[in-house]
């Protein structure tokens, strides 16, 4: 199961990679979101994927999953989703001031 | 256990907090942030005072024993940072007062500029790595905002780059604490020193500890430079300073726990690839600095240049070499904060960033002038100045080690330092007055005030080193001994 995981967190991270290097901002907005889902599958896979019980006290089962990946993960997914929401107001905020979302346009003159 | 621990990052939280709700009334604000800050230095200065006596502190939140628990670690290195940071931020906050136009400052300005302070204290003072990303985050968030606010067409396209590239070094660090986690199962930080000591720090744990390198090297700066100059050269000069007197300091000090506390155990590999990376660094950044024109970026290099020399100090590693960096850290935050303000004054008086197109400024604001040569000759690290005791012991510590080429780059690039500083000074001070007596823009006290007090801070750092020296030493003692650090959070008491 760890391997299937860590193939498909690879496989995010090459399609973020790919849309990171695009020209097109919201590609790279796109990019940046993929890639943190790479990271929290990853913090998943890492802690282990050993089957048992919701880590809830009640269930009483044999063994529970780890829970501290978990509660990393939602720290991170806040983190990631207040960033994101940050760069598309940002992204569009640029598109409205400099009229372009190319990022080859953005490189600004030498004397402003 | 101290509880007044936590208030270098409470105070700032809850000031920024309350500053929120006081949206339009921008005096009681700049009352209330002069004021709180002031408070933060003194609880700084206490608690430098008790760790001399009383060794490492820390602070248990919740009361859950480490590892098992959020803890804060106050040692002489963290304290000691956390002091600068509160005062370099104090002094820029008075420039902010008297520089920013009234619509930033009702923009939440001054709050954000405190999330960040917390975020940074935060960052020195935690012991374990995920709240140190926690934190991180803390500080970039409201550095994203700062950059851009005010929303001018260069903030917004360098603010764009900056949050994309945090963003990736961001998630190399997750990726980081991810493999850190699968691989040791703990991510207290003295605790993770512990268990790689315990099972030597195999190949995989290299591998970590260079992405680690990678992460931080793009925070602070080093090699991985690329995105700094824009980003710093576009926002208004309170933030910039801000900027440079603080952010890349966060990377350099995680770098410096990183490599004496968890991966100390192959400096043939991790040391050395530091090493070559500072040497780089300090090649391109001298390049950099006399390359352009523009102020802010001669300005900005001159940060990158900085940060290569500070790190040579962590690729020698011994304990003469980690004090000179100490040193120079310290004198390197107060030093970029008056360099970025002054900076900016020039520019806000001459109304162009071009040391071309001014000539002659000493007729109209001889004070600004000596004080620009002044700030030139501390970053060159000239003798009475505070940049001097710093160099002297990071090259005294490369050469006992037989680290030759790196000495010989970081005293060439103090010559490219002092060369691209006396440019701008010549250029913009020396030469025919350009600027009538009539068209003068009058130098307000509010601009020059705060220059004046960084100024007296980096004069006083290099007559006062005596007095900084114990917590200096105790600092590079604890960081050269990692025991030490590991005893003062478990206890002995390995679970």
């Amino acid at each position: 199961m760890e391997t299937l995981m860590i193939i498909l967190a690879g496989i995010l991270v090459m399609i973020a990679t790919y849309l990171f290097l695009s020209k097109n901002l919201i590609r790279v907005i796109l990019g940046s979101a993929i890639l943190s889902h790479a990271a929290h599958l990853l913090i998943m896979t890492m802690g282990g994927l050993k089957t048992g019980s919701v880590p809830i006290i009640g269930e009483k089962p044999l063994a529970y999953t780890d829970a501290l990946p978990q509660a990393l993960i939602l720290t991170s997914i806040v983190i990631g989703f207040a960033v994101t929401a940050l760069f598309l107001v940002l992204a569009y905020r640029t598109h409205r001031k400099l009229g372009t979302d190319n990022l080859a346009q953005l490189r600004g003159t030498h004397d402003e | 256990m101290n509880n007044m621990i936590v208030l270098p990052m409470v105070i700032p939280i809850l000031t920024a907090i309350l500053l929120v709700f006081l949206r339009r009334r921008i005096r009681i604000q700049k009352w209330l942030s002069i004021g709180s800050l002031l408070l933060t230095i003194g609880i700084s200065i206490f608690l430098l005072n008790q760790i001399q006596t009383e060794g490492i502190l820390r602070l248990d939140f919740g009361g859950w024993k480490p590892p098992f628990g959020i803890l804060f670690v106050a040692d002489s290195f963290s304290m000691l940072l956390v002091l600068t940071t509160s005062i370099v931020s104090a002094v820029c906050l008075l420039y902010a007062f008297y520089s920013l136009d009234e619509k930033l400052e009702k923009l939440f300005i001054y709050p954000f500029i405190f999330f960040m302070i917390a975020g940074v204290h935060g960052s020195f003072l935690t012991g374990d790595l995920f709240n140190l990303y926690v934190c991180f985050e803390v500080m970039l968030l409201a550095s994203y905002i700062l950059a851009a606010i005010g929303g001018t067409k260069k903030q917004l396209r360098e603010s764009i780059k900056y949050i994309a590239i945090n963003v990736l070094s961001s998630w190399l660090f997750l990726v980081a604490i991810a493999y850190l986690y699968g691989t040791l199962g703990t991510l207290n930080m003295a605790h993770l020193s512990y268990r790689i000591a315990e099972v030597g720090q195999t190949p995989i744990l290299t591998v970590i500890s260079i992405l680690f390198l990678v992460v931080f090297s793009l925070k602070a700066g080093l090699l991985l430079y690329f995105w700094l100059p824009g980003a710093y050269s576009a926002p208004p000069t309170a933030i910039a300073a801000l900027f440079g007197a603080l952010l890349t300091k966060v990377g350099i000090y995680s770098l410096f726990r990183i490599f004496t506390l968890l991966f100390y155990h192959e400096p043939a590999i991790t040391h050395t690839i530091i090493g070559v990376m500072a040497g780089l660094t300090l090649i391109a950044g001298s390049i950099g600095a006399i390359a352009f024109k523009d102020l802010r970026q001669i300005i900005s290099f001159n940060v990158v240049i900085a940060v290569g020399f500070i790190l040579v100090g962590l690729a020698v590693s011994t304990a003469v070499s980690i004090e000179g960096s100490i040193y120079y850290l310290i004198h390197d935050m107060v030093v970029k904060g008056l360099l970025f303000l002054l900076g900016g004054t020039i520019i806000a008086l001459t109304g162009t960033a071009r040391i071309d197109k001014m000539s002659g400024l000493i007729g109209n604001y001889p004070l600004l002038g000596w004080l620009f040569l002044i700030v030139t000759l501390s970053l060159a690290g000239v003798p009475p100045l505070s940049g001097f005791i710093g160099k002297v012991l990071v090259g005294k510590g490369a050469i006992d080690t037989g680290h030759y080429l790196l000495t010989a780059l970081a005293i060439i690039s103090s010559i490219f330092v002092l060369y691209s500083l006396l440019r701008v000074f010549l250029n913009s001070f020396w030469g025919e007055t350009i600027i009538q007596i009539e068209d003068e823009m009058p130098l307000r006290k509010g601009l020059i005030i705060p220059c004046l007090l960084l100024t007296v801070g980096t004069i006083g750092l290099g007559f006062g080193t005596e007095y900084l020296a114990p917590y200096v030493r105790d600092a590079a003692h604890t960081l050269t001994n990692p025991h030490i650090y590991i005893e003062a959070i478990l206890e002995g008491k390995i679970p």
